[in-house]
């Protein structure tokens, strides 16, 4: 387990998602660097698959510009080791489980605490499959963060009590990214069950920041800020112009 | 796996393949369905229905005809074919997809959906729908539907809309992607109709279970026909659905030997091939653990093969399981060879099979001269060519348009 529960101690968390390689190591490189100067908390860091079928279309197509790239796991630890150079925002990965399989587990947990990775967002490893990732992601104290879905009924206590560093509520059904959409309710429903059983921070994913402040810890951002770095021009400087805004509206929450 | 040693950890792997992959959205409907299958595949009433469309509707049970021309041309071992290609829909797609739609019938559900890649899966999804009274959405690659533009105009004249995957490499695999990102988003109202041995438990069991009709058929048919069982099984394997069903009740009868036989594409040593059990690693993907043709990234390859049916990067669990315990042996054979034999039954039998079971025939073409002539092969013809006649014409360089 890490210390990656702290960072919600006393603060609304902005959690940008950001795809390693779009498009190339030096943008990723600097958009996370820009993002922590400017108010993210933790940066989750996409690990391009293949066939990514948690994940709808803007992430679908940031992949495709990473494979173009030439991204592979070698290109993900460089990133990661580039940023280390300057910063020590926290990071996690989000991945699908193949990665660290083929990898090799114990491996890939032990690069991750070589590197200050955090934790890992598996969206095929539900808590049913973790149990061959868990021994190594332990051993080198990775979180491994769980994803409630609004579908989970009967289920969430379960997801709740394994959860380490936060979990990851969704509001909307289907994949992550197809709608910005925030479904009030049902999120409010989830985390009161979730607050319920257990203290392990809450986050959701949206861009309607001030509405979903109010009842969670944390939010991700991940669309907005995939779009502001597929879209070119000064990327640096509208990620900035973003994560300040972002942070503004949390803190008014906080 | 009823036929094999029980030494799975739990209902859900096949030693160490199989399992649950998916994403947490799915899982509570993954166990509902998994719920209603445990409670209904032995239930009279249930099992009366699905007799009743099997028998009254799809037309089974399937001939296991005996191919005298091509055995005495062959000169070995006397062939005999499953014709699944007989089938109501013209595959042995319709069995699982008859089991399948009950279930959700059972379940409560008014909207079915699939994936399909040569398109056979989704026509039989389409079918059973209209039948059914049902909703129908069909997930179906680009490329898929450019190459199977006939069996798109069928399933829409059943009353599917099909939607063309433009993701990833736009075939079989992408459009299992998006029927599952579909569910998810629509799992009130909605089933998953997967069309193979794959994916995350209970589909490969309910696969293995409703295929395994052909099986069980073959097995009394050759008993009536030969009194003794056959040396050999063979049938293609893609994701491996009808492989399955082939072997399934003869698991237990370890003299009969099991083959499955995998699209080679330009061949299996090339880049462009579909050979899963040859060339593949284990690796987690589509739900399952499995045998899977990646880069020692982990990263899923597009794979190649002349039939829309068979190029899937992944094989069913199960198979896996056979291959690791030595019950079943998996080979190649490439376009070349299945275009060969595509144009040889038809011309020694007058039957045209479907390019995927024109792989397996292929092989048989090599086998049975090795064979003595008191030996049996029976070998599944999974689906009828119409669908391919277009491919093949191509193939040869062929105008047949008008």
């Amino acid at each position: 387990m890490t210390n990656l529960k702290e960072v919600f101690a006393d603060k609304k968390v902005f959690i940008p998602f950001v795809v390693a390689d779009d498009p190339d190591v030096e943008t990723t490189v600097q958009s996370i660097l820009t993002l922590a100067e400017n108010g993210a908390d933790i940066i989750e860091l996409g690990v391009p698959f293949s066939d990514p079928v948690a994940d709808g279309p803007v992430i679908q197509k940031a992949d495709l510009r990473a494979f173009a790239a030439g991204v592979n796991r070698n290109v993900i630890f460089e990133i990661v080791e580039k940023v280390r150079e300057i910063s020590d925002v926290p990071i996690i990965f989000d991945t699908y489980l193949n990665i660290p399989f083929k990898y090799g587990y114990d491996k890939f947990c032990q690069k991750c605490q070589e590197l200050n990775v955090a934790g890992l967002v598996i969206p095929d490893a539900p808590i049913e499959e973790q149990a061959e990732l868990k021994p190594f992601a332990d051993k080198y104290g990775i979180d491994l963060i769980p994803t409630v879905a609004p579908t989970s009924a009967g289920r969430i206590e379960k997801l709740a009590q394994a959860a380490e560093g936060f979990i990851y509520v969704i509001s909307i059904f289907g994949a992550a990214g197809v709608s910005d959409e925030l479904a009030t309710q049902q999120l409010q429903a989830t985390v009161q069950q979730i607050r319920s059983v257990s203290d392990v921070p809450i986050v959701t994913a949206t861009e309607e920041v001030e509405k979903a402040a109010g009842l969670v810890d944390g939010i991700l951002i991940e669309n907005a800020v995939v779009k502001i770095i597929a879209a070119g021009g000064d990327v640096q400087k509208n990620l900035k112009e973003y994560a300040v805004n972002i942070k503004n509206n949390l803190a008014i929450k906080a | 796996m009823k036929e094999m040693q029980k030494d799975t950890q739990d209902a859900s792997h096949y030693g160490e393949f199989g399992g649950q992959y998916i994403p947490e959205g799915l899982m509570n409907e993954l166990n509902n369905v998994a719920d209603a299958y445990n409670k209904y595949k032995d239930d009279p009433d249930f099992l009366k229905e699905l007799h009743d469309l099997l028998n009254n509707y799809a037309n089974r049970p399937s001939l296991l005809y005996y191919a005298d021309k091509m055995t005495k041309d062959l000169g070995g071992a006397k062939i005999y074919l499953k014709r699944e290609d007989l089938n109501h829909t013209g595959a042995h797609k319709i069995n699982n997809v008859i089991g399948q739609a009950l279930i959700a019938k059972r379940m409560g559900k008014t909207r079915l959906i699939a994936e399909t890649g040569a398109g056979q899966h989704g026509v039989a999804t389409a079918t059973i729908a209209a039948l059914f009274g049902m909703e129908c959405e069909i997930f179906m690659g680009k490329i898929d539907t450019d190459r199977q533009k006939l069996n798109v105009y069928r399933m829409e004249l059943l009353g599917a809309k099909v939607h063309p995957v433009t993701s990833g490499s736009m075939v079989l695999k992408d459009a299992v992607n998006a029927a599952l990102q579909n569910w998810a988003s629509r799992i009130d109202n909605t089933f998953y109709v997967l069309g193979s041995a794959v994916g995350p438990y209970p589909f490969p069991e309910m696969v293995h279970d409703f295929q395994s009709v052909i099986s069980k058929e073959s097995k009394a048919q050759i008993l009536k026909a030969e009194g003794r069982l056959p040396d050999t099984v063979v049938a293609c394997v893609g994701g491996g659905s009808n492989a399955i069903g082939s072997f399934a009740k003869y698991i237990d009868d370890k003299d009969v030997e099991l083959i499955g036989v995998e699209a080679g594409g330009k061949g299996v040593d090339t880049d462009q091939t579909a050979a899963t059990m040859e060339r593949g690693t284990v690796g987690i993907f589509h739900g399952m653990k499995s045998l899977f043709l990646q880069n020692s990234d982990g990263q899923i390859d597009q794979v190649y093969s002349i039939s829309a049916g068979l190029d899937y990067p992944g094989v069913g669990p199960e198979h896996a399981r056979l291959a690791e315990l030595k019950r079943a042996k998996y080979v190649g054979i490439t376009d070349d060879e299945a275009v060969d034999a595509f144009e040889y039954i038809a011309k020694t039998e007058g039957i045209i099979a479907a390019i995927e079971s024109c792989h397996a025939i292929a092989y048989v073409m090599k086998l049975a001269p090795t064979m003595r002539k008191d030996q049996i092969i029976i070998c599944t013809v999974s689906g009828r060519g119409d669908k391919d006649v277009a491919s093949i014409a191509k193939y040869r360089g062929v105008d047949i348009d008008d």
